[in-house]
């Protein structure tokens, strides 16, 4: 029967064949070098540099962006470090820099101190890897506390409080409204909210010029006893970010008082909660372990870099000056909600929301880096893991910070041996 | 056969039928369920499918999440990587594994049995294992992000070169030899008798290809990290990362990447089994 | 004569064979050597940052508890969900054989369908289902009066919630070797044993069962050797947590190589896992072998 059909036949050899050359033509197409200004950044941002400049004409080039979700970015642009396919700019979060650093993947330049003094310190210490400028500040965040005022009033506090104890009595007040009211929101996968209190409570988290864990010190032992003991009490809902559906929604439904998150959810509050409750949400420093020192936080944000394997890379300087202008970081601002890194851009935002930003304001002044080193993304990945056994009470503290320490050390074993080798490295 | 002493059995034997019957279409609802609730969610209008109490039917049935899937997030691209990719591996893998397979049923040599033996063992070796340097390999030829590096792995499978080579071993000898009496090259030989007659087999090996590199996840998560080139799998992972608040929007796309898969299976249905089958029973 | 057919079979092979040694067995024998040595992002950078670690790298990666913990849940799932899978499949086929002939076909094809979704698509449709307050499972559960469950919340739940994912998505493959079998087997043994009086479970017992053996035996190693490599499912659906308790050791051989490039650790973790398939499939098959 086959025989009879010849012409079917070679139809479909026709079809097979016609593929395989489509194929390799495509693949061949693929691979040329594009004449394009190559620039990935993540999440809200990638959106407005896509309606923002992608397709404008920037140092004799076409810019072009791409999006990567923040939650697979480091991976990929590692990945892409590898394999040598990088673009010319990269948006890079401020802890991830030092290992891209290390590596080569991004240039580096000198720079002049009055440029850096119109940054916020804390951005300065990030992005400044041996007294050269690695990353230009994009913008900044750090985290603050965001609350229902009314229902902290009716558990009977007319102000947020401010400190520890003053916390963890409102939590507790708060959750005797009702079994659907919880005290605060601390999601099991960000470990932003620990480390902001373990600074407040002054740990160092690493020692011996970071080769070592510090997570026994008793700072950082007061500080994470604190955080574990809220979960303890009932006081936070056990959530990873995947478990919340809509934060939003939550937050509307009372679900939750407290929140520590950052400056990108001024705009989606604003934008997602119901009118009725836009008098009723407001932000406020973090609380501290006593009165008197300033409340720190964590320093965080973006930085955009240069990368060491483009061939553009005057046109990407120019980009990224361009971008880091007062005009252009006001705009980004009023897009996202990304606070500026520049205080000299601050002049044109800050009668906004002037409200909700002067806890921002306060709270950057005194924020403070994480550990500038490589491994710092996964010593955080340990930090999250022994949090949440500790949490689940699978681990008692002590136990958990023992280990802690211990997986720090294995993590930071290579780091040990290069800096043997050669003492300068950062 | 007298009729009453068996009403009773009978009675019987329709009561179990009927329950079983019963028991087989609500298992199929169940089986059916989630899929059918992706369709109808992603016709919800935002929010409704995150709603309580739940809904199974949108209030108002629309098509904005697509029409925003294709136009603000560009899905319609990685649909077309993925049809590429699937339909290149499908050709590549279909020119590779057929002509080993047919090598190995249909032409001895001296040491087919080690070849066999050893291709026999690599069954057991997990993909994954060589990943990591094949990843350095392809980075050395500079094929990281291209559609080259994605449909290296599917160039030759040792599962695809069983299939062929037991299904031609069912070929009779003596057709060949008549071929080959007229002064046929073996490449003469194998185009047109073998490979006519392989032709059933070809068109399982071919879905079977398609449908593995449509639904792959892993190694084109690993290699392609230019948006435009990504797979729809791919592009819905990072969706799904991204976008957890529009459960309407993700639900869009999993029909997308879902579709195109669900109807190759309901055409080619029988062809899908009987590969199966093949490699089970032959086993 | 024999030798053009030679020439042929290794010229017709060579494609093949060329792309199997290049890209599969070059790469895995790579990966044995990778795994000797601490490779990672420095050495990427600057090759003069490798060193050779030997058999150290084994003695790390036992002290890992991150190791043990993924071994462990890796284990469950091949087992609790190996197992799970086989018996459901069986079930469905026995029922479906049972069924008129008229609705065989149709009922396969539904039972067939999750096999061919794609697993990332179906894996966003289950972690809405799954959801602690809005998912249709929880609101199932509230109506029958049950508490809800946080399924992929909860570390004592997450790793049940991939192994009823993956049962629904996989069931339908084997399901559809066994409706094969049992069609295959003759008629005439059923018809003998009635005549013996043999009731129908001992029909199932003594008939039935000892045919279904082959298939049997193919399902459970194809379903040991498939569970061994669970990684989407943990990868979409909780990124291996609450608590790692859905890490597997695919997963875990992800991130350490392609997330934080510790590219010889990530490659440790490999080469257990083929050893592990080695023995395990070994035995599977010596069992196979003494019951015949």
């Amino acid at each position: 029967m086959q025989a009879q059909r010849p012409a079917e036949q070679r139809w479909w050899w026709v079809l097979v064949a016609g593929i395989t050359l489509g194929s390799a033509l495509g693949c061949h197409r693929a691979v040329e070098p594009s004449p394009a200004l190559r620039v990935w950044a993540m999440g809200k941002e990638a959106e407005y540099l896509s309606t923002r400049i992608h397709g404008r004409m920037i140092g004799g080039y076409r810019v072009e962006v791409q999006r990567l979700p923040w939650s697979a970015a480091h991976e990929k642009l590692l990945t892409a470090f590898v394999a040598g396919t990088l673009p010319d700019v990269v948006q890079l979060g401020s802890t991830w820099l030092p290992e891209f650093v290390a590596v080569g993947a991004v240039e580096c330049t000198s720079i002049d101190q009055s440029v850096i003094d119109d940054f916020f310190p804390g951005a300065v210490e990030g992005n400044l890897v041996n007294n050269r400028w690695c990353g230009a500040p994009w913008y900044v965040d750090t985290r603050v506390l965001f609350y229902r005022r009314d229902l902290l009033a009716r558990a009977g506090f007319p102000l947020p409080p401010q400190t520890w104890d003053q916390w963890r009595h409102a939590m507790r007040r708060i959750r005797q409204l009702g079994p659907e009211h919880y005290g605060l929101l601390a999601p099991l996968d960000e470990w932003h909210l620990l480390v902001a209190l373990a600074f407040q409570a002054g740990a160092e988290l690493l020692r011996d010029r970071d080769q070592y864990g510090n997570f026994q010190s008793p700072e950082f032992r007061r500080a994470f006893s604190f955080y574990v003991s809220l979960f303890h009490e009932g006081l936070v809902p056990f959530e990873g970010q995947g478990q919340v559906a809509n934060v939003y929604q939550d937050f509307a439904a009372g679900l939750f008082t407290f929140y520590v998150t950052g400056p990108w959810n001024l705009g989606e509050f604003r934008r997602r909660l119901p009118g009725e409750l836009q008098n009723e949400w407001a932000t406020a420093v973090l609380p501290m372990p006593e009165l008197g020192s300033p409340s720190v936080s964590v320093m965080g944000g973006a930085s955009l870099a240069v990368t060491t394997s483009s061939d553009k890379r005057d046109a990407a300087r120019e980009l990224i000056s361009y971008l880091l202008s007062p005009e252009e970081l006001t705009h980004l601002y009023h897009a996202t909600g990304d606070l500026p890194a520049r205080r000299s851009a601050w002049r044109h935002i800050g009668d906004a929301d002037p409200l909700r930003l002067t806890a921002f304001r306060t709270q950057l002044e005194h924020a403070r880096s994480t550990p500038k080193i490589p491994e710092w993304e996964r010593i955080a990945g340990l930090l999250l893991r022994y949090t949440e056994l500790a949490v689940r009470k699978h681990l008692p503290v002590d136990t958990a910070l023992a280990l802690l320490d211990a997986e720090t050390d294995r993590v930071l074993a290579k780091r040990r041996w290069l800096l043997q080798r050669t003492p300068t490295q950062p | 056969m007298s009729g009453n002493l068996e009403r009773i059995p009978a009675i019987a034997g329709f009561l179990r039928s009927l329950v079983l019957h019963a028991v087989l279409f609500v298992g199929g609802a169940v089986v059916l369920a989630p899929l059918v609730w992706m369709c109808l969610a992603s016709m919800m209008p935002a929010g409704e499918a995150s709603q309580l109490p739940p809904r199974w039917w949108p209030s108002h049935p629309t098509a904005e999440h697509y029409a925003v899937l294709f136009s603000s997030l560009h899905l319609g691209r990685n649909f077309f990587n993925s049809f590429f990719l699937a339909a290149a591996a499908t050709a590549l893998s279909l020119c590779c594994n057929s002509l080993a397979g047919y090598a190995l049923a249909k032409l001895p040599f001296v040491g087919r049995d080690r070849v066999f033996t050893f291709l026999l063992a690599l069954l057991v070796v997990p993909g994954q294992v060589g990943m990591l340097p094949l990843f350095l390999l392809l980075r050395s030829f500079g094929w990281i992000d291209t559609y080259w590096g994605v449909l290296v792995p599917s160039l030759a499978s040792v599962f695809g070169i069983f299939l062929v080579q037991q299904y031609a071993q069912s070929i009779p000898d003596a057709l060949l030899d008549a071929a080959r009496v007229d002064g046929a090259s073996e490449l003469r030989v194998f185009w047109s008798v073998g490979l006519p007659l392989c032709r059933p087999i070809l068109v399982t090996l071919g879905v079977f290809t398609f449908l593995g590199t449509w639904n792959d996840f892993l190694w084109p998560l690993i290699v392609l990290s230019d948006a435009s080139k990504q797979t729809l799998p791919v592009a819905l992972a990072s969706l799904a990362a991204e976008h957890v608040q529009d459960t309407e929007l993700m639900m869009a796309s999993a029909v997308l990447t879902m579709v195109p898969a669900v109807a190759l299976f309901l055409v080619a249905q029988r062809a899908y089994v009987a590969g199966i089958l093949s490699g089970a029973l032959k086993f | 004569m024999h030798r053009t057919r030679t020439i042929a079979a290794w010229i017709f092979l060579a494609p093949a064979l060329t792309a199997i040694t290049a890209f599969f067995v070059g790469p895995v024998l790579a990966a044995l050597v990778l795994s000797f040595t601490d490779f990672d992002i420095y050495t990427i950078a600057d090759s003069s940052n490798l060193r050779w670690l030997g058999l150290e790298q084994y003695r790390i990666l036992l002290r890992d508890p991150l190791f043990w913990r993924a071994l462990q849940n890796t284990l469950t799932f091949v087992v609790a969900g190996g197992s799970l899978t086989v018996v459901v499949a069986l079930g469905a086929a026995l029922a479906i054989w049972g069924a008129a002939r008229k609705v065989q076909a149709f009922l396969r094809t539904v039972y067939f369908l999750p096999v061919v979704t794609t697993i990332v698509a179906a894996a966003v449709v289950w972690r809405a289902w799954y959801h602690p307050r809005v998912g249709l499972l929880n609101v199932a559960l509230r109506w029958a009066g049950l508490p809800a469950i946080d399924w992929l919340g909860n570390p004592r739940w997450a790793m049940l919630a991939i192994i009823v994912f993956s049962v629904w998505k996989n069931f339908g493959f084997h399901m559809v070797i066994f409706l094969a079998a049992l069609q295959s087997i003759p008629h005439q043994l059923y018809e003998a044993a009635a005549i013996d009086g043999a009731s129908r479970w001992q029909q199932f017992r003594h008939v039935t069962l000892p045919m279904l053996r082959p298939a049997l035996s193919f399902v459970v190693l194809i379903t040991v050797i498939g569970s061994f490599q669970l990684f989407a499912e943990p990868y979409v659906m909780t990124q291996g947590g609450p608590a790692n308790a859905t890490l597997s050791l695919v997963l875990l051989m992800y991130r350490n190589g392609f997330q934080w490039w510790n590219v010889g650790y990530g490659a440790a973790v490999a080469w257990v896992l083929f050893a592990l398939l080695v023995v395990v499939t070994l035995t599977l098959s010596r069992l196979r072998l003494r019951r015949r």
